[in-house]
Parts: C-alpha cells; sequence; structure tokens
C-alpha cells in the first residue's frame, strides 16, 4: 500500500511540515521507510517539489543504540522498532517529528547531549572496585541495558530539559552507581545528587516505564535507590 | 599533558583512554555518536578467557591454541600469546568495574561453550555481553572527563591522518553539526571498528563505513589480510538488514538443521561428531551455505526448541525477545531460519604486537587492526580484543616518543583539497557510486571466491573511481567526497588481495584454488598504497617466541 510520511523538517532556521509517498508493505520499519526515502536518486515530496535529504540519527537499526528515537505517530519511539502499520493512521498518514525535549539540530536529528552531561554532573562513576551483590545481579543488568535514547525523558511530565532535574534515565545510572558502591564519601555524594536532580523532583508518573524501548523496571530500581540512598533502608552494608 | 587522539569511542577506545588516563595522558575520542551508539553495544555471545571456573582444566596454553587454529595459522602468535595470557586478568578487571557477568552457584564467573573451542571459556552477560561492557566502561570515563582527562568529540568524523616525514602528525577532523573542521595534534589510534560501509548492510553498525581505515591506507599505513571476511553462520534479515542470532544460541544447545526428503537433517551433528554445531565459525558458514546449495534451499534452521527453558530465561532472554518482536517468532516453540551473514573483519590496518602501524605514530586496536584473528577469528575472542588492545595499545603510545608537529600548512592544504573537488566540471552522484560499490563488493566477496568474479569486482570499482574523479557530487558535498574516494581505493584493495591469495583458507574459500597452500600462502596479505597504485605481497608470520 502507499503510505504518506508526514515529516516535521528544520533546516537550521525554520520548521515546516513535508510529506512524502512511499509504497511498501506494512512489515517496513519507519527506520527503513527513511532510509528507502533518501536513497531515492531525487528526493520529491507528494507534491513533485524536490526536497533535501532527510537528517535523522542511526546506527545498528535494531534496537540496540538508541540513536533513532523521534515522535512516531505522536508517540515517542525507536524508528528502528516500528513497523509502518503500527504507526499509521486510518488514511495510512504516519507522522514523524523529533523529540521535543531537546534542542533541534535539524530535521529528526536533537541534541541529547543535556542527557550525558547530566551522568557525569552527577558524578555516577565508581571510586573502587564494583561490588556485585547476587541479589542485585538482575536489575544492574537490566539498569546497564539503558540506551540513554531519551525516549523517558521525552515523555517525563516533569522534565523540562532546564533545572535540576534529570529525569529517569539518570536516575537508572544512579542506580547501578549506587548498588555498586562501597559505603564512603563518593557513595553520600552520589545520593545527595540522587536527591537533588531526581528524588526531589520525580511526580511518579512512571511513564518513562511505560516508554522503554527495552522494558528496565524503572520503578523496581527507583524504589531501591530511594529507600536507600534517601532513606538509608534494606542496604546491607559489607563488612 | 600529553594528547593521543583516539578516532573511535567504543570498547577499544574507552580501554585506550582509560589507561593513558591512568597515567595523567589526555585523550580526545573523535566518533560520529557516543559510546552508547557505538557498535560494541551489538556484540552478544561473551568474551574469551582461560578462567577455569568450570572445572574443565582450562588453560591460557589452550585458548592460544584454539585460536590459531581458528586463524588457520595467519595470526601473529606472539599477540596471541599477549592476548590470551591477560584474558583472566581482563575479564576479572570488568569485573570489578561492575558488569554483572553471570555466575556459577558458588560466585565466580561462568563460562559458556563456544565455536571453535574445546573448553567453556566464554563469559558472558546473557546474550547482550558488548552493551554491559560499554556501560561500564563508559561510566569509568566519565570520571575521567570530569577531570578533563578524556574529551569526547561527538558527532565529529575523521577526515584526514595528516602526515611529515613518514610520520602521523596528527589529523584533520569535521564536526558534523557545525561543518567546521579542526587540525588535533599528536599520535592517532585508529580504534574505528570494522569495515562494515564497503559492503552496505552488514550485521554491525551503519556508522562504521571504513572511512578511517580507508584514510590511514591512503597515507600509506599498510593493511594486512583484508580478504579475510567472518560471515556469521546465523544471522537473519529484518526491514532492510541481517541481523546476528548469537553463537550464544548453540553454545546454549541450539542445532542446525535442514529438511531432507521430509526429515531433519542435522548436518554439523553428522559432520563434525566431535565439537557439532560448535565448529568455528568459517566452517560453519561454508557448510550452511553448502548443503542449502546441495538441497537448493535457501536458509537453514536453527532449532533451540530442545534447549532447558530455564537456560532460556536466565541467558537468552534477549535472544528471544528479538526474535518475538522481529521475527514473530518464539524460538523455544518453533526454529529460527538462518543464514550466514557479513559480521566481522579479521583484516585491517596491519600493526604489530604492541599494536603499531607500519606508519610512525598511527596504532590501531580493535575491529579495525589485523593481528589477533588470522584467517577467522573465534567467537568471544572480538570483545577480548578490544579491551585488551586497546589497552596494549595505549601501554605502547605511553613508551613511545611523539610525532613532530603537524605541517603549519595543514589546514591550508585540506581546503585546497576541498576545492579542487568542488571546481571539477562534471556532476557525479556520491550516493549511487556507493550503491554500486557495496554491489560489486557483495557479488565478488561472498562466502565462493573465484578469479573471474574478483576481476569483474575490480573493473567496477576502479571505474566508479575513475568517474567519481572526474566531477562533484554537491549534495554530498565535498569532505564526503573526499572519503568516499579513498574508501574506494580499500574496497579495491580489498578484491586484490582477495585476487592474489590463491588458496582456500579460513573464511576465503576459491572456488578455482580450493585447496590450503601452507607452503605459498601461510602469510599475511599486505596490501600498500604506493604511486596512486595497490601493490600486494605476502609477509612471513612472526615466529613464536619462548614465553
Amino acid at each position: 500500500m502507499t503510505y504518506r510520511l508526514k515529516i516535521r523538517r528544520f533546516d537550521g532556521v525554520r520548521a515546516f511540515w513535508q510529506t512524502f509517498a512511499l509504497d511498501g508493505g506494512g512489515g517496513l520499519t519507519v527506520a527503513r521507510a527513511l532510509e528507502l526515502l533518501n536513497e531515492r536518486p531525487c528526493l520529491t515530496d507528494e507534491r513533485g517539489q524536490e526536497a533535501a535529504p532527510i537528517a535523522w540519527d542511526c546506527a545498528c537499526l535494531e534496537k540496540k543504540c538508541g540513536a533513532c528515537a523521534m515522535v512516531i505517530g505522536g508517540k515517542p519511539r525507536l524508528a528502528c522498532a516500528v513497523p509502518l502499520r503500527d504507526a499509521a493512521d486510518r488514511d495510512g498518514c504516519v507522522t514523524l517529528e523529533p523529540l521535543k525535549k531537546f534542542p533541534c539540530i535539524r530535521d529528526l536529528q536533537v541534541d541529547r547531549r543535556r542527557l550525558t552531561d547530566t551522568l557525569t554532573e552527577m558524578e555516577l562513576w565508581l571510586e573502587q572496585a564494583a561490588e556485585t551483590r547476587e541479589e542485585t545481579r538482575q536489575l544492574h543488568y537490566r539498569a546497564a541495558s539503558c540506551l540513554l535514547c531519551g525516549l523517558c525523558l521525552e515523555v517525563c511530565p516533569q522534565f523540562s530539559g532546564k533545572g535540576a532535574f534529570g529525569g529517569a534515565a539518570p536516575a537508572i545510572a544512579a542506580f547501578d552507581v549506587y548498588d555498586h558502591a562501597q559505603p564512603g564519601a563518593h557513595r553520600d555524594a552520589v545520593a545527595r545528587q540522587y536527591r537533588r536532580r531526581f528524588y526531589d523532583g520525580c511526580a511518579k508518573s512512571l511513564a518513562c516505564q511505560d516508554v522503554c524501548p527495552v522494558k528496565i523496571p524503572i520503578e523496581r530500581l527507583l524504589v531501591k535507590t530511594t529507600a536507600a540512598a534517601v532513606w538509608k533502608r534494606n542496604r546491607k552494608e559489607r563488612k | 599533558m600529553r594528547r593521543v587522539v583516539i578516532i573511535g569511542a567504543g570498547i577499544a577506545a574507552m580501554s585506550a583512554a582509560l589507561t593513558l588516563a591512568e597515567q595523567g595522558w589526555k585523550s580526545v575520542l573523535v566518533s560520529p555518536m557516543i559510546s552508547e551508539r557505538a557498535q560494541s553495544v551489538m556484540a552478544e555471545g561473551g568474551i574469551n578467557a582461560a578462567l577455569d571456573t568450570m572445572g574443565e582444566g582450562d588453560s591460557v596454553r589452550a585458548h592460544f591454541c584454539d585460536t590459531m587454529a581458528a586463524g588457520c595459522g595467519l595470526a601473529d602468535p606472539n599477540a596471541v600469546a599477549d592476548l590470551t595470557a591477560h584474558g583472566p586478568e581482563t575479564v576479572r578487571a570488568l569485573a570489578s568495574l561492575g558488569v554483572p557477568f553471570h555466575t556459577t552457584a558458588s560466585g565466580d564467573i561462568t563460562l559458556r561453550p563456544f565455536g571453535g573451542q574445546k573448553k567453556r571459556r566464554t563469559a558472558f552477560v546473557r546474550s547482550s555481553t558488548g552493551r554491559q561492557i560499554v556501560t561500564a566502561l563508559a561510566r569509568a570515563c566519565r570520571r575521567e572527563e570530569k577531570a578533563g582527562r578524556i574529551v569526547r568529540l561527538s558527532h565529529h568524523w575523521l577526515q584526514q591522518i595528516l602526515t611529515a616525514e613518514g610520520r602521523c602528525t596528527g589529523c584533520i577532523v569535521r564536526d558534523g553539526r557545525m561543518g567546521r573542521f579542526d587540525v588535533l595534534a599528536g599520535p592517532v589510534l585508529l580504534a574505528s571498528g570494522g569495515l562494515n560501509g564497503l559492503f552496505g548492510k552488514t550485521t554491525g553498525s551503519v556508522q562504521n563505513t571504513g572511512a578511517a581505515t580507508a584514510l590511514a591506507y591512503a597515507v600509506g599505513a599498510a593493511c594486512g589480510n583484508l580478504e579475510m571476511i567472518q560471515y556469521h553462520p546465523t544471522t537473519v534479515p529484518i526491514s532492510g538488514k541481517r541481523v546476528l542470532i548469537s553463537e550464544a544460541a548453540r553454545g546454549e544447545g541450539g542445532r542446525l538443521f535442514l529438511r531432507r526428503g521430509g526429515e531433519k537433517w542435522y548436518f554439523m551433528e553428522e559432520k563434525y561428531p566431535e565439537l557439532k554445531n560448535l565448529m568455528p565459525r568459517d566452517v560453519v558458514s561454508w557448510e550452511i551455505e553448502q548443503v542449502c546449495r546441495e538441497t537448493g534451499e535457501d536458509r537453514a534452521w536453527l532449532d533451540l526448541t530442545g534447549v532447558d527453558p530455564a537456560v532460556f530465561d536466565e541467558r537468552l532472554e534477549d535472544l528471544r525477545a528479538f526474535c518475538l518482536e522481529f521475527l514473530h517468532l518464539d524460538p523455544q516453540k518453533e526454529p529460527v531460519p538462518v543464514y550466514p551473514g557479513i559480521h566481522y573483519f579479521m583484516g585491517g590496518v596491519y600493526v604489530d604486537r604492541a599494536h603499531r602501524s607500519t606508519l610512525p605514530g598511527l596504532y590501531a586496536a580493535g575491529e579495525c587492526a589485523c593481528q589477533y584473528h588470522g584467517a577467522n577469528r573465534l567467537g568471544g575472542n572480538s570483545l577480548l580484543g578490544a579491551v585488551y588492545g586497546g589497552r596494549r595499545a595505549a601501554e605502547t603510545l605511553l613508551r613511545d616518543d611523539g610525532p613532530p608537529a603537524p605541517p603549519p600548512d595543514a589546514q591550508a592544504r585540506w581546503t585546497a583539497a576541498l576545492r579542487e573537488i568542488e571546481n571539477r566540471p562534471g556532476r557525479v552522484s556520491c550516493r549511487a557510486a556507493e550503491g554500486r560499490m557495496n554491489e560489486a563488493m557483495n557479488d565478488c566477496l561472498g562466502i565462493r571466491r573465484c578469479e573471474e568474479e574478483l576481476a569483474a569486482g575490480a573493473k567496477t570499482l576502479a571505474d566508479l573511481s575513475t568517474s567519481l574523479a572526474a566531477g562533484y557530487d554537491p549534495s554530498a558535498g565535498a569532505p564526503e567526497q573526499y572519503l568516499l574516494e579513498r574508501r574506494l581505493i580499500l574496497a579495491r584493495a580489498m578484491v586484490d588481495s582477495a585476487r592474489a591469495r590463491r588458496e582456500s583458507r579460513g573464511a576465503q574459500y576459491r572456488t578455482d584454488y580450493p585447496k590450503r597452500d601452507d607452503g605459498a600462502f601461510q602469510k599475511t596479505t599486505l596490501a600498500r598504497w604506493r604511486a596512486g597504485k595497490t601493490e600486494i605481497t605476502f609477509a612471513d608470520i612472526p615466529k613464536e617466541e619462548t614465553p
């Protein structure tokens, strides 16, 4: 069937909508559809107007890297994991927009530096060798699966891209650090950062958990980290 | 503070940067994307080390022997000895960085069976080991970033490697968002991954275009064993690309079969009764291609229905999730259709045991380097090669003298090179040329190769180079065209390497030279770009030194 991809374009100065027609099976992913459009020798929109190639980020194309996060049919998702048939409206139209919580670079590309900067500002690293406890090993696996795609921040009612609140992705990384860390000044500093950059601002909508493409059990991680880092509970210290 | 420019941000790059930071050196990581989007996150099955936690009497020597045997005698034995000797400490160091390896009941690291290995020696985190290692290394790098010892130039591309008096003196990088070019002085370590982009879509990242290796080749760094391309036995097509079904699937009990006369034919078990489905990858891929050819089938089947459900839950949960989401099948209930696909490049920038390229001041580690894997890589050795290789390259950098400053007119010469392209009278299409390059490479460098097809591929690539040189593609821009022209040169060197090796060994099967010829070809294929032409020679494999 013929799909219509309605894409919010941004050329560095102005934003506008442009629609492209694409024939293909509904199993085609949004990512593949964008590739097919850009592979055309001369890209034209549905009115026959010549158009610049569509800028978007991708790397793995199999839901392992998080590069291709964008708003698809009104929902933040990964373009490589969404078939056109699941994103199209009744008329076969698929709308694509960049994530809105991050500065737009061009078309569907955004600058997610804020996310990685927050991890560094929160000092989310280990000062000593990690101590992986058996009871939380699987949770560490889950936490370390975070793609840093930014979808959790896009849906978060509290995250605006401004201010101290960092959203779920840094909180997930904070679990990984806090639970691995040995007691001491650095772990205490991470706890303070967790409280200031996450706990104090989280309204607990858990929209982040619903949207996470790799299904990280964010609620469980947050409960554990809050209990340990904020309330100093449920943490058996090693001798 | 001494400074090293590292091209890449994946596991080898971060491993090197952390080693340099320990000694107070500064690293600049140049990459199109952040570490968490590097191809390293796609590594799945595990990392090899002779930890011998499974009580099977494994040893570093056994790991060495398996690696050398899989590489069909082409790997550098001294480099492999270093790699395998440092395997156990490398894996334990990763655990101390917080990689949550699967553990045994007694709390030690579990090891799973992997292809081509007689003992269990592959440490793993389900089948997402690369992602977990990247997360741990990126976390460790963050500390050094805060201290200014690691600087990240994400969304930056290598554009040119600078040389003076036969030495690498630095490089020019392009900020992909601002369009600005910067000269970065200092020694350069390539950790830029494999050469996927010469073939188009492979199982790897589309960001690994092969441009960095091509630039190194074009300024005189020799490339080794370029013809040795690993076809992973079990890949599946999804929307526009092929995806790996991890070797862990067979390590945990998966069985390959073909339908023959209405019956399931477990051909690997029949033909290779000792290692069965876990023969080295070159053998399994060749056999799948062969039996499909014989039976007229276009795919083999991977049967995981007999794998213990508890093993699925504990060790293969992510593989099952992938199959359900992308293939719409449950691997616990029905077999997975598979066929070999391009997965890894054993060849690349030719480096010595200490990761020095033939161009002083230029180093390479990880998949872009040719050293550890010979004619065929063992599964689980790539992650070890990346982590250990990055560290080893950094240790060499710490010892070596730094290069002289780049030529003062480097930026002006670069601008002139771009102007030369922009001023060409004709118009060309880089996108079309790249497509034709990909097609030619896939056509002539399959699992089975022959002179006729290789010669046709070489001619297509030569014609493409000639036509591109006559014109300019304004929509691609001069920087992109500059890179594509050098990638074409490297692609041609790859085809010439395959033509020159008139034998069959490891990943290279020549239908016109089907026998292995140790007398003439137990050597490294060396490609060098000299006076505008590729020159192919064969270098002796270093003799194994007494430990």
